[in-house]
């Protein structure tokens, strides 16, 4: 896109004065993503002739953004900043760059599996990770230990529940557990669709009718409004992944499971109070392991549009490559290297000592199947979404009804049995269904 | 983001006249101090009630981010540490001067359009006048959302996607209705005998604008002016969606604030004072000029 405006400029150039070739790298603002920017220089003096302009916007507007530039064509972007959900759609539609020609010292196998299966589409690789994270629980052993409890190898969602019960202490402030409540499809629908997957459940069948009003979903999301109504804090339908983590690390949570990505955040302890009774186990499960855990990560893609593919390649490969990792541990600490992407990330003996949870995020990651995480088959993928276009609505929609039965506003039947008839409606517009 | 808005609290002025009616109606001079002091109260505290979300972030801004997010207190220790961060994160003066050009630019435009538009539906009026002005406010009605595509697809070919210009257009043409209906009130409240007037000692047409219908409806252009400044300040749909890297105005310096992870209150506060702070000032300044314009043939 910049090329545009230096083709003026070719003839000063062709005078002998060298050119930066700059591209433009659309992202969110998180931890990571602000440390990828602070290390631009590094990238720039190494590549003299890439310069890098960044437009970070809130996750939300960067999709809308993203889809309105790729649908029309408008070549505003060289690097994209997507997820595991986009990633497969995006490219089958033909708006991705195919990455099939990284180079030799990218190493590109030593890419963790699932987390590289999940940003392809028909076995080629779309987009390249810059941190990937499963799902975990987290838990206040000081609170586990005054009520003797002890924490099992794999929890399941009824001792949970039993535990909650004990620890919770809500004239403390201290809530039995945490999770997510605010309506999103990324919000509480990526929790809750785990949860359902464990309870047995799945979002649709193989003929592509909706499950929500199937007995697994009642009980997965009757337990989780009973939980959350009785060991739950206050409000908890306006909690998201930042209100948790913000209560969690002031001492507020006896438990909570969520992304694998808080646990640095949650054992620094310039940002959390609790960094020194902080205890983590699997994701809990119930009637079966299968999906129990999430898997996303965020990836850097080239849009088709872009003017420079290869310059972009060479940030992407740098930004997400080995030596990218090396340089975050040395000059930021080892705690806040991008998790979740590189089996040497956890080879490194600097990081398996500095991140005493390095071995559960690599195991839960490892075991996320995005193509088989229910009990019964599916005609999708992913674990804690649908990989379908449709998703991001439906998904939102189902939410807002479960966030509605979790206020009291309705019975949890009713939410499901509305859910249902909305996500029937919208596959039948969009011809799923008949 | 909201800017300076006159105080609804009782002028010195206001308050005066009050008093002098006040005797009117025969009231003892006890219960009138009382009622007097109870309406200045109730000013401040409407006053208060609708500065306290700015004054809030302005001190979340001086606060670290674990207590921006701790129970809500008035006590705590000042620190620059947000300020710091954030002006290392992203060239504020950058996005400022886009807002400036911007904001100014596209104020500039509506009004060259603007003034002669509302001075020949003001002075000139057709049969179809009404309806044309009418027709100018229902395109406020539509969502910008709805031909977000289109005016996508129409900077992509003209090549004015992520510049200045392009923003000044679409600015210009989201506040033009709102020049036009204001200017055209202003104009209306002018007696038509000046400017037969003028025009009988040979003013032209331009002459007559320029020289006449302009320097009598001063407080009037520059009010709507403001407001035209204002409303292409804090614009966020457009300037979020037709820039990126190059012309992305103090809107999107926010946005790019507001994280999916991790804690950010105190930074996007620190962000978003410093990206008001500009038009904050602006209208504080331009307050009695706004007030006077807004209130302007009100009362005759």
């Amino acid at each position: 896109m910049k090329l545009k405006r230096v083709i003026p400029l070719a003839g000063l150039a062709a005078a002998g004065v060298a050119h930066a070739e700059s591209i433009t790298v659309a992202t969110v603002n998180n931890n990571d993503m602000v440390i990828m920017q602070s290390l631009t220089e590094a990238f720039e003096s190494a590549h003299p002739d890439i310069e890098i302009d960044w437009v970070v916007l809130e996750e939300n507007v960067l999709r809308q953004r993203l889809t309105t530039d790729i649908a029309t064509d408008g070549g505003q972007f060289d690097v994209l900043t997507i997820g595991t959900y986009e990633a497969p759609i995006w490219a089958e539609r033909g708006w991705l760059v195919p990455l099939d020609d990284l180079p030799d010292d990218y190493a590109v196998d030593d890419l963790l599996k699932p987390v590289r299966d999940g940003l392809s589409h028909d076995g080629t690789l779309y987009a390249l990770p810059f941190y990937a994270e499963s799902s975990m629980m987290f838990y206040r052993t000081d609170l586990f230990e005054e009520a003797g409890i002890e924490m099992s190898d794999q929890p399941t969602w009824q001792e949970v529940r039993e535990w909650a019960g004990a620890i919770h202490d809500p004239e403390n402030g201290v809530a039995g557990i945490c999770l997510r409540g605010k309506p999103g499809w990324g919000e509480n629908m990526a929790f809750l669709s785990t949860l359902v997957n464990t309870f047995g459940g799945r979002w649709f069948d193989e003929e592509w009718n909706p499950q929500l009003d199937s007995p697994a979903w009642q009980e997965a999301v009757q337990f989780y409004v009973d939980l959350m109504n009785d060991y739950g804090p206050a409000g908890a339908s306006s909690n998201g992944f930042n209100e948790n983590l913000a209560m969690f690390s002031r001492g507020k949570c006896g438990m909570w499971v969520d992304a694998t990505s808080a646990a640095g955040k949650l054992f620094n302890p310039d940002e959390s109070e609790v960094a020194d009774e902080l205890g983590f186990a699997p994701a809990p499960i119930a009637e079966t392991p299968k999906g129990a855990h999430w898997l996303w990560s965020w990836a850097l893609a080239i849009p088709s549009s872009s003017d420079s593919p290869e310059a972009a390649q060479t940030f992407i490969a740098w930004a997400t490559g080995q030596d990218y990792i090396e340089l975050v541990g040395e000059s930021e600490g080892w705690t806040s290297v991008p998790p979740g992407t590189r089996e040497s990330t956890y080879e490194n003996e600097h990081y398996q000592r500095e991140a005493p949870f390095a071995g559960f995020v690599l195991e839960a990651i490892n075991s996320a199947d995005p193509t088989d995480s229910t009990l019964e088959p599916t005609p999708y993928q992913g674990v804690q979404f649908v990989g379908i276009p449709e998703f991001q609505s439906i998904g939102t929609q189902v939410g807002q009804t479960i966030a509605a039965a979790l206020t009291g506003e309705t019975s949890v039947e009713q939410a499901l049995a509305s859910a249902q008839r909305a996500t029937e409606r919208t596959m039948q517009r969009a011809g799923y269904l008949d | 983001m909201t800017t300076a808005k006159p105080k609804p609290s009782l002028t010195a002025e206001s308050q005066a006249s009050f008093a002098d009616a006040a005797p009117a109606i025969d009231a003892p001079q006890g219960l009138l101090d009382v009622r007097r002091w109870l309406l200045t109260l109730l000013g401040w505290g409407i006053a208060l009630l609708i500065f306290f979300p700015i004054l809030w972030m302005v001190l979340t801004g001086f606060q670290t981010e674990a207590a921006a997010i701790a129970d809500p207190s008035l006590l705590f220790s000042p620190t620059l540490d947000s300020y710091i961060a954030v002006q290392a994160r992203a060239d504020y003066f950058k996005f400022a001067l886009n807002s400036v050009t911007v904001a100014f630019g596209s104020t500039l435009l509506a009004l060259l359009i603007g003034i002669p538009s509302a001075y020949s539906m003001a002075f000139l009026p057709t049969r179809r006048t009404k309806g044309t002005l009418l027709w100018m406010l229902s395109t406020k009605m539509l969502p910008p959302v709805g031909v977000l595509v289109p005016i996508y697809l129409l900077f992509r070919t003209t090549g004015l996607l992520d510049t200045r210009t392009g923003l000044v257009i679409v600015y210009t043409l989201m506040n033009l209705p709102i020049v036009v209906w204001m200017l055209y009130t202003f104009f209306k409240d002018l007696p038509r005998d000046i400017l037969e007037a003028g025009r009988m000692d040979g003013a032209s047409t331009f002459q007559e604008v320029v020289y006449l219908l302009m320097p009598l409806t001063l407080p009037g252009i520059a009010s709507t002016g403001l407001l035209s400044v204002i409303l292409s300040w804090n614009e966020a749909f457009w300037s979020l969606n037709l820039t990126s890297s190059n012309a992305a105005p103090l809107t999107a310096y926010i946005a790019s604030f507001s994280s999916p992870e991790g804690l950010f209150w105190a930074k996007l506060s620190a962000a978003s004072t410093m990206a008001i702070a500009p038009i904050l000032i602006f209208g504080w300044l331009t307050q009695k000029q706004m007030v006077r314009g807004l209130t302007f043939g009100a009362v005759k």
